[in-house]
């Protein structure tokens, strides 16, 4: 509820000079410093970062929430004029829920599974306003249908296990508007849900906060999600904002170096692993209690000057032009353009593709489920099957990327899984190296083959036994191909393997737990190209590190690659990434593949429709870019259940009629190497405007990296 | 849920008969050992192999089981060696009187350490958090015949204020009941009370209830709507177990308190080689635990809204 | 990066790196109450024969109250028992029974558990259904009457008491093991030793068990504090180690008709096992706090 009569005068949330603290045995660890914020009402402010920049403390900090051992040691933050720090209890209890809102992450753990959705949507206005239980029904069941949740009267009576994570999504956001909130707090309310499901969301936030003119702080560590969101932004880096201003005026031209070094990390499209990579920000992220003298960024930066910039804490410059209410910490943002930088990461000879290596054939991996229910088995269908992989064709060649791409429930690890050994294939066949491998599972495969074909996985914590030495893991791979026997040489190929993945040689002694994501992941790199494969399956292996590392681990692996000329099959549901590192792209929909091509084709028209939406679904951080818009409705059918026609008709847009339902549709080729399995003709895909495209001169253009 | 139910009896009844073949398998596999149990160590050969043939001791192994399991299904559990009367006549008076002890001892153990456990929980690392886990602790530590000798040494021999056993001589008396059932309770609601203790814990750290938190309810509604719903599914399983438990424990405390119950009838069975009795005893104490467990089960998956509903 | 090649630091040898991870023990102030008594119970059966004042087994002033003196010089500090032996002594040397017959019983059973939960857990199967379906047989009897039913079969001694409680405690473990393999083996570590073509037993033993070991040495204190008290409940009631064996159980089974006349007898055995068993349920509880604290 706005404050009428004083109009613009009084901003909704008024930061000034925060500093956040944790408490722990080894001391006091600053976690935020240093952090001053202005948000008028119906503003939205993105505060972007990595892990540990402090981002989430912030908004735990708005909240007077921060646990037993946090607390506010500095500065203060004021709600509407009025100081939170110096609230009771029971003021702050008045504001929260019903004049500063919040959304989690995970919709999910924010939700109580023991009571129903109706019961906590109606807990807010009963518990804020002298309201019924009868009002306060209808108002929870009308916020359900706001946010477009079909059947509100089910939802209200059901538990939160019982419906998909955007509809969880959805509740978690009605329940915070439900009492028209000043001030609307998001915590990554996006990163935990599939890229098309993403898209909703974020459409359905900006029109929420339209239609009721809440103030919004949207905190993310997507950058292309911000530009489309929020109308200024906080770049933060270990605890502290180090640029601020209007959304484009950062996306244009970033001042500080660490702002400017994620940008060049962000595969955008106008990247090109050949012609324009990505350029990693070298060093690590300095630990909470070791940050160094004066600026945080300072051993990172190339701008980096001794004696001034690690001198004394530095302050929030004003850059007055060319745009105002630009602010950055850095003391040389003046100076900048004028030194000479190392020069940007060299251009590549792209890898020329040699001879197959890996040719899939119509193969197909069925899970039967038992149904031991009384029913089924007097029924006869006692067993149903899980379609996991159904008539997969593609083939991969020596020295080329090849990126499938899919979200969850597509297929693409049960597909891992049989290309591993870890599973067997139901029919068809799997050639590679000439030797056909469907059939046969890990344990029948020799120690050469093996070494052949090796994996890197997803997660980096988990990549790892966490009992063993880092030099351990290793040599027991080495060890098991067979590659060498003595332990001279072995110590030997550690060493050099090390060396390959870039780590320090005395890393070999440490233990997991001693090493960061990124790190653990280059040793996940090091142990399966331990063997020298033919080909490495990477099962998205950047996805849960931070931006800047991804670009650096993403560079390692295109490294390798060129090195060895290793076919690389990599896995994932970024699209950003795939574009910028793979020569060819198998899109996946439920276990088939829906289009299959060279990366620049299957990124321009004429689309599969799936691929359409993909690629309408990821946020991008660029401003140069203008993107059309695509909302998928409807959900992912059951797997056990698929549709017998094409599987994506339940949610097509450009659904032509029953044809979808009942018939497959048929494989089109739309050029030597290009295919879209559509009933939709090539001639009207064709015709389709490109998803994304660039806006140069006031002219829209096809996206290439010649232009960028 | 009602097919849940019913395939959880069913599993009961597997493992009911699974060990009826155990214990059957343990007492009476060697024919000669029950010959002598029955007759005395002072019988003679002749004699042995005379009862054997009569009682149909001599015929294969599966045969014997079955007629057994059909005796003892219809009820008829044989005759006690010891005291020379059907065990029927023995047993059940004995298992009334330990279920009246069971019941005194959940009567004041559930409430005592759910209370005790939810207060520690509720503040985790605090003080009364520490204090309740190191006296749940250390009661815990002293074993039911320690904790009896002591409080007897206590209660009896000092001050002189309760009797020293539970014969029940004179008909019930409650002062008598009050050692045995102080000494279980003792035992035992250490271990209920930490159990609820981690629940709560658990349940205060999870995201839900910051949630509940943020949306400015008061801390009363959180705990006792939001928290204490999720946070009292484990207990409540853990105190239907604590039945199981509960039938250990009454063999230590009846046979020192002479109280005549179950346990001290399984235990003089057992010193006395009473096999029949041992063997309806064994029967009694695995249904009883088996029931509590199904019960447990079929109540942990009807709490568990996750579950019933899927 | 760099490419010097350095000199690896020797890797510390084995003893020292015990002591350095039961110095962790020290972050916990209940742990090292706990680590203390049970140290100071191991201290005394290892030194028992030089710190006991007489024969466990001699039989001299029956039912002397304690603090009186002995004839044959000396005082009998906690008293005689019924029949005239040294109540101090006993229990010096009951600590000796239960510390040789705790531990190895729990070993063994720990072997047993290990194994079968190992192999359940990951596996999975009707070899799961198999032994989950026994070790629920076992786990159905309330423990002590399992016990009584066991011992009345194959009678009362030293062995059998091992043989007893291995069989009762091994499902236990089972159990637990088995819901830890059932989460490890999900781990992708375990995924990149399958896909590098590793044998069972080494995934088992190298990549699954060690990275159980936190819960598994929290549960071996705890499961030795119950084995503990269970060699003391049997001997209590009879079917423990048979006389003269000094055992805390049974001196208290031995003297219990004259509790409420000479409690002495009774309670000093009883203290002696309470406090063992508590020093083990502290040291339990010490390490749970320093393992969830990682």
């Amino acid at each position: 509820m706005s404050d009428a009569a004083s109009g613009a005068a009084t901003p909704v949330l008024e930061i000034d000079n925060l500093h956040v603290s944790y408490f722990t045995r080894a001391g006091e660890i600053p976690a935020v410093i240093d952090f001053s914020l202005k948000l008028e009402q119906g503003e939205a402010v993105g505060l972007v970062g990595e892990s540990g920049c402090g981002k989430s403390t912030v908004a735990m900090a708005i909240m007077q929430y921060m646990g037993a051992n946090g607390g506010v040691v500095g500065g203060s933050i004021k709600f509407k004029g009025r100081d939170l720090g110096a609230m009771s209890q029971e003021e702050l209890r008045r504001l929260r829920g019903s004049e500063i809102a919040m959304i989690y992450q995970e919709p999910m753990a924010a939700l109580n599974p023991s009571l129903t959705l109706g019961r906590q949507l109606m807990e807010v206005p009963l518990y804020h306003e002298e309201v019924s239980e009868a009002e306060a029904y209808e108002r929870a069941r009308q916020m359900l249908s706001d946010v477009r949740l079909p059947d509100p009267e089910r939802v209200m009576a059901a538990y939160p296990h019982q419906i998909s994570g955007g509809q969880q999504q959805r509740v978690v956001i009605a329940m915070a508007l439900l009492s028209s909130p000043s001030l609307l707090l998001l915590d990554e309310p996006t990163t935990a849900l599939d890229v098309t499901v993403e898209a909703g969301i974020v459409k359905l936030i900006a029109e929420i906060s339209k239609k009721f003119g809440t103030s919004m702080l949207y905190i993310s560590h997507n950058l292309g999600l911000i530009l489309e969101t929020c109308d200024r932004v906080c770049v933060m880096y270990s605890g502290e904002v180090v640029e601020e201003s209007e959304v484009k005026t950062v996306f244009a031209s970033p001042r500080h170096p660490y702002t400017h070094g994620l940008f060049g990390c962000i595969p955008v499209p106008t990247a090109d692993k050949n012609l324009r990579p990505l350029v990693a920000i070298p060093g690590q992220l300095p630990l909470p209690h070791e940050r160094p003298q004066g600026c945080n960024f300072g051993p990172r930066c190339q701008h980096f000057r001794a004696g001034r910039c690690d001198d004394h804490d530095i302050r929030m410059s004003e850059i007055t032009h060319p745009s105002p209410d630009h602010r950055v910490r850095c003391l040389r943002w003046d100076e900048l353009a004028e030194d000479e930088i190392a020069t940007e990461a060299t251009e590549h000879e792209p890898l020329e593709p040699g001879e197959p290596v890996l040719v899939i054939d119509e193969m197909q991996k069925y899970y039967p489920v038992y149904d031991r229910s009384i029913k089924a088995l007097l029924s006869g269908q006692a067993v149903r099957y899980v379609k996991a992989n159904e008539r997969l064709n593609f083939d991969a060649r020596r020295g080329e990327t090849v990126a499938i791409v899919g979200e969850s429930g597509c297929g693409k690890s049960t597909f891992a899984k049989v290309l591993m050994g870890l599973e067997t294939a139901t029919e068809g066949a799997i050639t590679f190296n000439g030797q056909e491998i469907s059939q046969r599972p890990i344990d029948s495969r020799s120690a050469e083959e093996i070494g052949s074909l090796q994996m890197v996985f997803q997660n980096p914590n988990d990549t790892l036994n966490p009992s063993l030495t880092v030099g351990r893991q290793i040599a027991r791979v080495i060890r098991k191909f067979g590659a060498e026997s003595n332990s001279e040489t072995i110590r030997a190929r550690v060493m050099e393997l090390l060396d390959l993945v870039k780590l320090p040689r005395d890393f070999a002694d440490r233990r997991p737990r001693q090493l960061s994501g990124g790190q653990k992941q280059r040793v996940g790199i090091a142990r399966a190209f331990a063997g020298n494969p033919a080909m490495v399956v990477a099962d998205e292996p950047v996805s849960a590190l931070d931006v800047s590392v991804q670009a650096a681990v993403t560079d390692l692996l295109m490294d390798i690659q060129r090195r060895y000329r290793t076919t690389l099959l990599f896995i994932s549901h970024d699209l950003s990434v795939v574009r910028y590192l793979a020569d060819r792209v198998v899109v996946m929909y439920l276990g088939q593949i829906m289009e299959r091509g060279p990366t620049a084709a299957v990124f321009s028209p004429p689309y599969h429709p799936y691929t359409e939406a993909l690629l309408s679904a990821v946020p991008i951080a660029d401003t140069s870019i203008e993107k059309r818009e695509i909302v998928l409705e409807g959900n992912l059918p059951s797997v056990l259940d698929p549709p017998k026609g094409c599987p994506f008709a339940t949610r097509c847009p450009r659904k032509v009629g029953t044809i979808c339902d009942e018939e497959r549709p048929p494989e089109q080729q739309a050029g030597p190497d290009h295919m879209i399995a559509c009933h939709i003709s090539l001639a009207e895909l064709s015709l389709v405007e490109p998803v994304i495209q660039m806006v140069k001169d006031g002219e829209p253009k096809p996206v290439d990296p010649q232009y960028g | 849920m009602l097919v849940f139910i019913a395939k959880r009896l069913a599993y009961m009844a597997a493992t009911m008969v699974a060990v009826s073949i155990l214990v059957f398998l343990l007492l009476e596999i060697s024919p000669g050992n029950v010959a002598t149990k029955v007759l005395g160590p002072y019988s003679s050969e002749e004699q042995r192999q005379i009862w054997l043939e009569k009682n149909g001791y001599n015929r294969p192994f599966y045969i014997r089981y079955g007629e057994w399991l059909g005796r003892f299904v219809t009820g008829d559990l044989g005759v006690s060696t010891r005291f020379k009367v059907p065990v029927n006549d023995i047993l059940w008076n004995r298992v009334a009187n330990t279920g009246l002890l069971a019941l005194a001892v959940f009567v004041v153990m559930v409430p005592l350490s759910l209370t005790l456990g939810v207060l520690a929980g509720m503040k985790e690392g605090s003080l009364q958090d520490r204090a309740i886990t190191v006296i749940g602790i250390v009661f815990t530590s002293v074993p039911e015949f320690a904790s009896a000798v002591l409080v007897a040494t206590l209660f009896v021999f000092w001050l002189g204020i309760l009797p020293g056993t539970s014969g029940m001589s004179d008909g019930f008396s409650l002062a008598e009941m009050i050692l045995p059932v102080m000494v279980l309770v003792l035992y035992d609601f250490g271990y209920v009370a930490r159990m609820t203790r981690a629940s709560m814990a658990e349940v205060m750290t999870t995201p839900y209830i910051r949630t509940a938190v943020l949306k400015g309810l008061p801390y009363r509604t959180v705990i006792m709507r939001h928290a204490l719903r999720n946070a009292l599914i484990a207990p409540f399983t853990v105190i239907m177990l604590q039945l199981n438990w509960l039938l250990s424990g009454v063999i230590v405390v009846e046979f020192f308190f002479s109280y005549k119950g179950f346990g001290a009838l399984l235990l003089e069975a057992s010193l006395n080689q009473d096999i029949f009795v041992i063997e309806a005893c064994a029967m009694v104490a695995v249904f009883v635990a088996v029931a509590s467990q199904a019960l447990s089960d079929i109540g942990y998956t009807y709490l568990n809204p996750r579950i019933r509903f899927s | 990066m760099t490419e010097i090649a350095q000199p690896l630091p020797k890797r510390e040898p084995l003893p020292l790196r015990l002591l350095k991870s039961l110095a962790l023990l020290r972050e916990s102030g209940v742990g090292m109450i706990g680590a203390g008594l049970v140290l100071f119970w191991v201290v005394v059966a290892i030194f028992a024969p030089w710190i006991a004042p007489f024969s466990p087994t001699a039989t001299l002033q029956p039912m002397m109250p304690p603090l009186s003196p002995a004839e044959s010089g000396g005082v009998f500090l906690l008293g005689t028992d019924h029949i005239g032996r040294d109540i101090l002594s006993r229990v010096i040397y009951g600590s000796r029974t239960v510390l040789i017959y705790a531990p190895l019983a729990t070993f063994c059973a720990y072997i047993v558990g290990i194994v079968m939960g190992l192999w359940a857990g990951y596996r999975g199967g009707w070899l799961d259904d198999v032994l989950s379906f026994l070790a629920n047989i076992i786990l159905s009897f309330p423990v002590l009457v399992l016990y009584v039913v066991i011992i009345a079969t194959i009678g009362a001694s030293g062995t059998n008491v091992l043989i007893a409680i291995t069989f009762a405690s091994a499902p236990g473990i089972m159990r637990i093991v088995r819901g830890l393999t059932l989460d490890i083996k999900t781990r992708d570590y375990v995924a990149a030793a399958q896909t590098r073509g590793e044998s069972t037993w080494w995934i088992l033993l190298v990549e699954i068990l060690p990275n159980a070991r936190g819960p598994l040495i929290v549960d071996a204190c705890l499961r030795l504090g119950y084995v503990t008290i269970t060699i003391g409940v049997l001997g209590f009631l009879g079917l423990g180690l048979p006389p003269p064996t000094p055992d805390w159980g049974g001196m208290v089974n031995e003297t219990r008709r004259m509790a409420t006349i000479f409690p002495w007898m009774s309670v000093f055995p009883c203290v002696a096992i309470s406090s063992l068993v508590l020093g083990l349920n502290l040291m339990a509880d010490g390490l749970r706090e320093i393992s969830l604290r990682d």
